[in-house]
């Protein structure tokens, strides 16, 4: 379970409150108007940001003041998903083994990971002469070897055309089927495709997460505002 | 990234004592230098004539390099022609250039014997002296016309295409141009280009140490070198630092409060499209103005390349081991360079908005003055050891410390683009320590890092500062060397080893600059 307890969170003017909870295995997509604090609220559910007050708690446990690295979330970013100095392998070994020269167990766990997004064969590429989709499903490849029960996902496959998209959201929903998914998108369709939970953040507030369904079929205020 | 409150990490810790170490450094050695001054001591006539010299030929030579830097700025600005980046990059060799080489080429052209003197006594005038005055005056304008042709250049970029276009629609002339668009940004480029020239004409100790020197030409550097190894008057040398040292902070702290940056700033091969100025005589004035800027800047080090080159074989074993000798400085103040940079550009992009802080520190070197800090250390080592023996590690180290600065303008953007763009990405994989700097930062960094060392290793090869405090005979270095073959009048090996410093600093520019940032991804 993701408790997000009582969370306060401010910087100048803005002011961030959340307070809600996602069962194991539950997929989020969190959507709101542009500076509502959709990308705050997974900074510091990630520990990139640190709450003025309240906690986040993985199966009861408070994070605290855990670095973001010794979190057991995952994430990716919106962009900047890849080093791209460096080649596909290691970039994805990078995600089990975070030393200056990645551990042979991490590699081969790489090269695997790599195989289940269509990426065999690409190990010794630099992500430079990847298409936009292939270097999606690398940085996904890592996702999968950090092995992290918690992903955060902060618009993550904006860059990519709608048809991609979808396909790369059905290769998350496919080879992470338990892990505890929070996504960002501007996108209702992603939503509905993707998202067994809704949170809907505007101007600093949280809502309670509400099914797909639901929420879609009774929007009411900002909701309905924002969606039409 | 706002609200971190994790603990600092050891790397951070390093960074922070690095660029602690900086002020702690300055403090001590101008501790030492105040505690040694005599208080009440008073100013001689000749500590007089030195603090007006300094004063006056640093006023002089700012006002004369930026003078004639405007014209030269003018005509790149609005002039397209074959080579023209080439020059433009040029203009940014003198900061490499090893001061003692371009005095032996100034020499060369100004000198008793050079190609001036050649002119003058074949139309019956008499010869004229580069030493003195009006030499160390001469070989100021040498180094700083290039630098503030730059800053004025930049100036000229900085005026939007579109004011030019304006401009042409509204018939304006090169004197309606001026007057309305380049007046106006002369008004701000020129007050910090002066102030910064003026800052580094008031530390060149080598310019006053090879081409000074007597009652009438002594700045306070050169009388403080003269105190310790003439005179052997510590209290008089801790005194005259003192004086240095205020001297030093009021123009700095002047130069900093108003001065522009002077910046590496990519661009400025870029021609400004100009529609006034197309006639004839502006054309012939913008290239003969362009021509004699070039020729003053590319004879002198020409010179040495040709005199020079043919007489490096026939060196004298002493100026071989002097070149080890520099090498040996030059690569251990390189090392010190690169990992205080990279500890104080990791700490200052880890620590949020305490990091100018950090930065500060490390840049503060920047007002030092080596010979200062020679004085100090020597004061301080004299009491316990002889100084001498210490000569070529202090070398490296002021000499790490004074290009310090350099380094950091360099690092410590890329190190925040880094960190923009990738740093919570290592942050959420848990990369962090050695694993970070090897697979991230280094290879990531590897071309600013490269040119920071470059500028490093070549600044340090080419010194001759707190070499000529402390070096006994047997430990000279190269630019002390050929400082010692020019006072002996072995012009001969004089002007080989001039040639072989030249081309060993730009060498190793070139190793540093090309071997570490060689294939670096952008």
């Amino acid at each position: 379970m993701l408790t997000i307890e009582h969370l306060r969170f401010q910087r100048d003017e803005f002011e961030l409150a959340a307070d809600f909870s996602l069962a194991e295995g539950t997929r989020a997509a969190i959507i709101g108007p542009s500076g509502g604090g959709k990308s705050t609220l997974l900074s510091l559910i990630a520990g990139f940001d640190l709450p003025d007050k309240g906690r986040v708690l993985w199966d009861g446990e408070d994070m605290g003041l855990l670095a973001p690295g010794k979190r057991p979330i995952a994430v990716l970013f919106q962009d900047n998903n890849i080093f791209p100095h460096l080649d596909i392998l290691t970039n994805v070994a990078l995600g089990a083994s975070p030393r200056a020269w990645p551990a042979a167990a991490a590699m081969e766990r790489a090269r695997e990971a790599l195989s289940q997004v269509g990426l065999a064969g690409f190990e010794g590429r630099k992500p430079g002469v990847l298409s936009g989709g292939q270097q999606s499903r690398a940085a996904l490849a890592r996702i999968l070897v950090t092995e992290r029960p918690v992903v955060l996902m902060d618009e993550p496959f904006a860059a990519l055309g709608p048809a991609m998209r979808a396909e790369m959201l059905e290769l998350v929903v496919r080879l992470l089927p338990e892990a505890t998914i929070l996504m960002v998108t501007h996108d209702p369709e992603d939503a509905k495709r993707f998202a067994t939970q809704v949170l809907f953040v505007n101007e600093g507030l949280v809502s309670l997460p509400t099914g797909p369904a639901e929420f879609f079929a009774h929007p009411e205020g900002a909701v309905a505002e924002y969606l039409s | 990234m706002a609200g971190r409150a994790q603990p600092l990490s050891a790397s951070t810790w390093l960074g922070i004592a690095a660029a602690a170490a900086i002020p702690l450094l300055i403090l001590t050695t101008s501790a030492a230098v105040v505690l040694k001054a005599e208080a009440g001591r008073g100013f001689s006539a000749a500590d007089w004539a030195a603090i007006q010299f300094t004063i006056w030929q640093a006023a002089l030579s700012a006002g004369i390099s930026v003078a004639l830097a405007i014209p030269v700025a003018r005509a790149l600005a609005r002039r397209r022609f074959p080579g023209r980046g080439v020059l433009i990059t040029l203009l940014g060799a003198p900061f490499l250039l090893p001061v003692i080489v371009a005095i032996f080429g100034l020499v060369a052209m100004f000198g008793r014997n050079g190609i001036l003197n050649g002119l003058l006594t074949g139309l019956g005038f008499e010869p004229i002296s580069i030493y003195g005055a009006h030499g160390v005056v001469l070989a100021h304008v040498f180094f700083n016309l290039p630098l503030a042709t730059r800053l004025s250049l930049q100036g000229w970029q900085a005026i939007p295409g579109e004011r030019m276009r304006l401009a042409a629609t509204l018939g304006m002339g090169p004197a309606a141009v001026a007057r309305h668009l380049e007046l106006p940004m002369l008004a701000r480029v020129v007050p910090g280009a002066l102030l910064i020239i003026f800052v580094i004409c008031t530390t060149s100790f080598a310019v006053a140490l090879t081409l000074g020197g007597g009652p009438r030409a002594t700045t306070v550097e050169l009388a403080i070198y003269q105190a310790l190894r003439f005179e052997f008057d510590l209290s008089r040398a801790a005194y005259l630092s003192v004086i240095q040292l205020g001297i030093a902070a009021v123009a700095a702290f002047i130069a900093l409060k108003f001065a522009t940056t002077p910046g590496f700033g990519p661009g400025l091969d870029r021609a400004q499209r100009r529609w006034d100025a197309q006639g004839l005589w502006h054309r012939v004035f913008d290239f003969a103005v362009i021509g004699i800027a070039a020729l003053f800047l590319l004879l002198p080090v020409a010179s040495v390349l040709l005199d020079g080159l043919p007489r490096i074989l026939q060196l004298p074993e002493p100026v071989w081991i002097a070149t080890l000798r520099s090498l040996l400085v030059a690569l251990a103040s390189t090392v010190l360079v690169v990992v205080a940079t990279i500890a104080i550009a990791t700490a200052a992009t880890s620590v949020g908005p305490r990091s100018r802080y950090i930065e500060g520190a490390g840049l503060l070197a920047i007002a030092a003055s080596p010979l200062v800090l020679g004085t100090g250390l020597f004061i301080i080592l004299f009491p316990v050891i002889d100084p001498s023996r210490l000569a070529l590690p202090i070398t490296a180290l002021v000499n790490a410390v004074v290009t310090l600065p350099f380094a950091l303008r360099v690092m410590i953007p890329a190190m925040q683009t880094f960190e923009a763009d990738f740093g919570r990405l290592s942050d959420s994989l848990n990369i962090r320590g050695w694993a970070r700097l090897r697979l991230l930062v280094l290879p990531r960094l590897r071309r600013p890092l490269g040119f920071a060392a470059g500028i490093a290793a070549a600044l340090s090869m080419g010194d001759l500062g707190v070499i000529a405090l402390f070096a006994d005979p047997e430990t000279a270095t190269l630019p002390l060397q050929i400082f010692r073959l020019m006072g002996a009048y072995r012009m001969d090996d004089a002007s080989g080893a001039a040639a072989l410093l030249l081309i060993v600093s730009f060498a190793l520019f070139w190793v540093f600059d090309r071997g570490i940032g060689r294939d670096a991804d952008d």
